[in-house]
């Protein structure tokens, strides 16, 4: 990761016969060599450094109360206060994103892979997939709000946020449990056809049980993404410095926009909860991707 | 779904029984089947459901609109009579993006090359999830380092390019600052080197064989084989990604909305505080928009969302294109 250990690369290969390369071209290849080191330790400072500084300035208040209490009646520049309400409601809001997008996703994925191959639709539906991925995750929250809460006339809730983030979560869990799906052999869906099994049943308690552990990764790669999403849930869930333990009635808050919020207060008091907010949440997210990295490597699909 | 399981290996298990051909499981296939289309569909429907919504709630607040939407540069949708127009905030968004793309991409691009080619096999994999941590990391944490991290250093280094690029007009002005669109293009293209280099990375691991050892057999260095074999092979993959990457570029909206101080008007001067993007106006003007406030947000990010569909879909089309060929 750090320069030594990169520092010894194989020889650059040498066509003997032809003799060897000439200097020019020996010095060309060594400096793209360099550029190429230069360009991936260029990636880790920003990396190293938001690490550093997050954990840095978010020890300082990584204390109980944080995680006891709300920031209600709590000033800017007052110390004290928590993220209890921002974490009860980004646990809400990431549960019920799960839950509805998930089957959905799923499901969407078992059509592509298993039923759809090949034919017109799958291929509108896989184009549309990843074009969903691109989707800015403020246009997402734009569109809850003029469908839920301008067309039909909802308040501001956790809910409508986790309509949001489904819209977000939904086609990386199709991707995921998409490939996951191809990796399963065809000997299994035919050894489970030859028994008389119906296709449907085939799907359920053999395909994906076998593509279990790779889209269960993938869940928990997504849940991680869009845990950390802000943007879509300020249009939607509002703002509140509130508990509010019910996402189906009024704002609730959340971590992300919890530090969005203490970070535009120019109090240190507030700017020391925003870095720790920050710590907390890539604290949980980091959790997520490790979780997701050893479910992989532990239960590795029964592909070839 | 539970009790047609019932129905269907009773009739299973009486037609083994009587010797007759056994039960297809034709009810459950079928409803199996219309749950999974029907997701599918649904997808579909919402991609649709989003233009049309967004569509349909901008509307009263365009025909309210006194100014040009599409040349105006004030964003007052809140004032009596509402004037809005979006040219500030597509001058902000296109210039921060290719800032970012011009940043990142050659970067990105190296540090593909360099986990494919020059890394020592066994560490590759793990420097590659090293780089995906950077994709991890949420907007608003990249946003709050943006701002009280990033920004104080910036101050000196457009300083620095304002002294000797000042001649160009982009890099000119007389008051370099810190919170500009060059800073807010430093944030984005650090948070869009993930996907250029891991779409960039699973081209390169399908150039053929053949070609790479082709190469090193005729005595090519390791560079004049990525010349001659990878580059060649892997160009319209990276230039999807690459344009991916704008996609996402375009659509960032904390991490900018955090670094960008508002002051109104285009400025052509980047490294000057100021400019506004699509997105981070939403963000930051939602808390106070009114009920027209909220129609001129939802028209400016149906143009958004728009731009980024046709720029991603160009994207998935190019990277597709190359697909073919395989």
């Amino acid at each position: 990761m750090t320069a030594p250990s990169l520092a010894k690369a194989p020889p650059p290969a040498r066509g003997s016969a032809l003799g060897a390369p000439s200097a020019r071209r020996k010095i060309t290849d060594r400096a793209v060599q360099g550029l190429v080191y230069l360009a991936f330790a260029l990636a880790m400072i920003p990396l190293v450094s938001v690490l550093w500084t997050v954990v840095g300035h978010g020890l300082s208040r990584l204390d109980p109360t944080f995680f006891q209490f709300s920031m209600n009646g709590v000033g800017g520049k007052d110390a004290g206060g928590g993220a209890y309400h921002a974490i009860i409601g980004t646990l809400e809001q990431v549960a019920i994103t799960t839950v509805i997008a998930v089957p959905i996703a799923v499901l969407t994925a078992v059509y592509l892979v298993e039923y759809g191959a090949g034919s017109r639709l799958a291929r509108t539906i896989s184009f549309f997939v990843d074009v969903m991925t691109g989707i800015p995750s403020i246009v997402a929250g734009l569109f809850v709000l003029a469908l839920w809460l301008l067309a039909v006339g909802f308040g501001f809730s956790g809910f409508a946020g986790a309509l949001a983030l489904t819209i977000l979560m939904i086609p990386t869990v199709v991707r995921a449990t998409e490939e996951m799906l191809k990796l399963v052999p065809s000997d299994l869906r035919e050894a489970s056809y030859a028994l008389g099994v119906p296709r449907w049943r085939t799907i359920c308690f053999v395909v994906l049980p076998t593509a279990l552990p790779g889209v269960l990764t993938g869940v928990m790669l997504a849940v991680a993404r869009v845990m950390g999403e802000t943007a879509p849930l300020l249009l939607t869930i509002f703002v509140t410095k509130a508990i509010n333990t019910n996402p189906f009635d009024g704002p609730q808050a959340s971590l992300p926009t919890f530090i969005w919020d203490q970070a535009a207060d120019p109090n240190q008091n507030s700017i020391d909860r925003a870095w720790t907010g920050a710590l907390v949440l890539i604290g949980i997210i980091m959790l997520f991707n490790l979780a997701a990295r050893l479910v992989a490597r532990r239960f590795k699909p029964a592909g070839r | 779904m539970t009790s047609d399981t019932g129905v269907e290996t009773r009739v299973g298990a009486q037609h083994r029984a009587a010797g007759r051909p056994i039960s297809t499981g034709r009810i459950g296939d079928k409803i199996f089947l219309h749950a999974a289309r029907g997701s599918g569909i649904l997808v579909l429907v919402i991609m649709a459901a989003i233009a049309v919504f967004l569509v349909w709630k901008a509307i009263p607040a365009l025909q309210r609109n006194e100014a040009s939407f599409l040349t105006a540069q004030d964003w007052d949708p809140n004032a009596t009579p509402p004037k809005f127009g979006i040219a500030q905030l597509a001058f902000g968004t296109v210039m921060s993006s290719l800032l970012a793309l011009l940043m990142a991409t050659p970067v990105a691009i190296g540090i593909a090359l360099f986990i494919s080619f020059y890394a020592p096999r066994r560490l590759a994999s793990g420097l590659g999830y090293v780089v995906d941590l950077l994709a991890a990391v949420p907007s608003i944490i990249y946003g709050l380092w943006g701002l009280l991290v990033l920004a104080p250093h910036m101050e000196g280094i457009s300083k620095a390019l304002n002294t000797a690029l000042g001649w160009i007009p982009l890099f000119g002005g007389d008051s370099p600052g810190k919170n500009s669109i060059f800073t807010a293009g430093v944030v984005l293209a650090i948070m869009i080197l993930p996907i250029i280099s891991s779409i960039s990375r699973e081209v390169f691991v399908q150039v053929p064989r053949a070609n790479v050892e082709a190469a090193l057999a005729l005595g090519a260095t390791r560079w004049e084989m990525i010349r001659l074999s990878v580059l060649p092979y892997g160009r319209s993959g990276m230039v999807g990604a690459a344009m991916l990457g704008l996609g996402r570029a375009m659509g960032e909206t904390i991490a900018v909305a955090m670094v960008l101080t508002f002051v109104p008007g285009i400025n052509l001067h980047l490294l000057e505080d100021g400019g506004s993007t699509f997105a981070a106006n939403i963000a930051k003007s939602f808390g106070e928009a009114t009920d027209t406030g909220r129609g001129a947000l939802i028209a400016s990010g149906l143009v958004l969302f728009v731009i980024t569909l046709v720029v991603n879909m160009a994207a998935r089309a190019v990277v597709a294109r190359r697909k073919e060929f395989v």
